[in-house]
């Protein structure tokens, strides 16, 4: 298991009703991570759609992360 | 040069950036907020921004325009916070020796942009109700 700080925008900080939170997952990648907190984020919308950043750094969903990371879970994003 | 503020854009303060001795075209694009999208009567908008990476992609868009069209200058501005019709809500200025650089990059930084920052857009609408934009189908699994 990893303790990952995995931080939630816009629609998704709505659905999970906090900002981030830690928790101990086990993952390998970025994707992990959106499946592991779906009842969380709420989204089943495709990856492809969302994006995520790791450390803030934009990432793949291929994206390894390790022990400690923090990973931004960011819904279809509409600036402009 | 791009930023994010929670302050009015001042298109004209902001041209100023872009003098240059050996610029001779100026192209700029604002973005407005309309009364209206895919059917919805908006009274107004709330933009959200993650800034640390809004600011580092954005950097990295500006570096690319200026790899694809060569000298050019280019400043970007977004807001956040709650926008009423007709606000400026996006800001992008490019200046270069000649249009065609400017034109083209002008259109390359807005469109990518749009597709690229972490940036969302909550539309409040007339009826009461709102909705964040491009999330429907989250909003139908949540």
């Amino acid at each position: 298991m990893k303790q990952i700080t995995v931080r939630y925008f816009a629609m998704f900080r709505e659905n999970a009703g906090v900002n981030s939170e830690r928790l101990a997952l086990d993952v390998a990648t970025a994707a992990d991570v959106f499946e592991a907190t779906r009842d969380r984020h709420g989204s089943a919308e495709p990856q492809g759609h969302c994006k995520v950043a790791i450390n803030d750094q934009m990432a793949d969903w291929a994206s390894p992360v390790e022990d400690g990371d923090t990973v931004l879970l960011f819904p279809p994003v509409a600036g402009g | 040069m791009i930023t994010m503020t929670s302050e009015p854009i001042n298109p004209d303060a902001l041209r100023g950036q872009l003098f240059d001795p050996t610029a001779g075209a100026y192209c700029s694009f604002e973005g407005w907020v309309r009364n209206h999208n895919e059917g919805h009567e908006v009274e107004r908008l709330e933009y959200e921004a993650y800034e640390p990476v809004a600011i580092s992609e954005g950097e990295a868009i500006l570096a690319e325009a200026r790899e694809r069209f060569g000298d050019v200058r280019a400043f970007c501005v977004h807001r956040t916070g709650m926008l009423e019709i007709g606000d400026c809500a996006v800001w992008v200025g490019v200046s270069s020796p000649h249009r065609d650089e400017a034109f083209s990059a002008c259109r390359f930084i807005i469109d990518a942009l749009k597709v690229r920052l972490p940036i969302w857009k909550k539309e409040h609408y007339t009826d009461g109700d709102s909705g964040w934009v491009n999330c429907e189908r989250c909003a139908a699994h949540a």
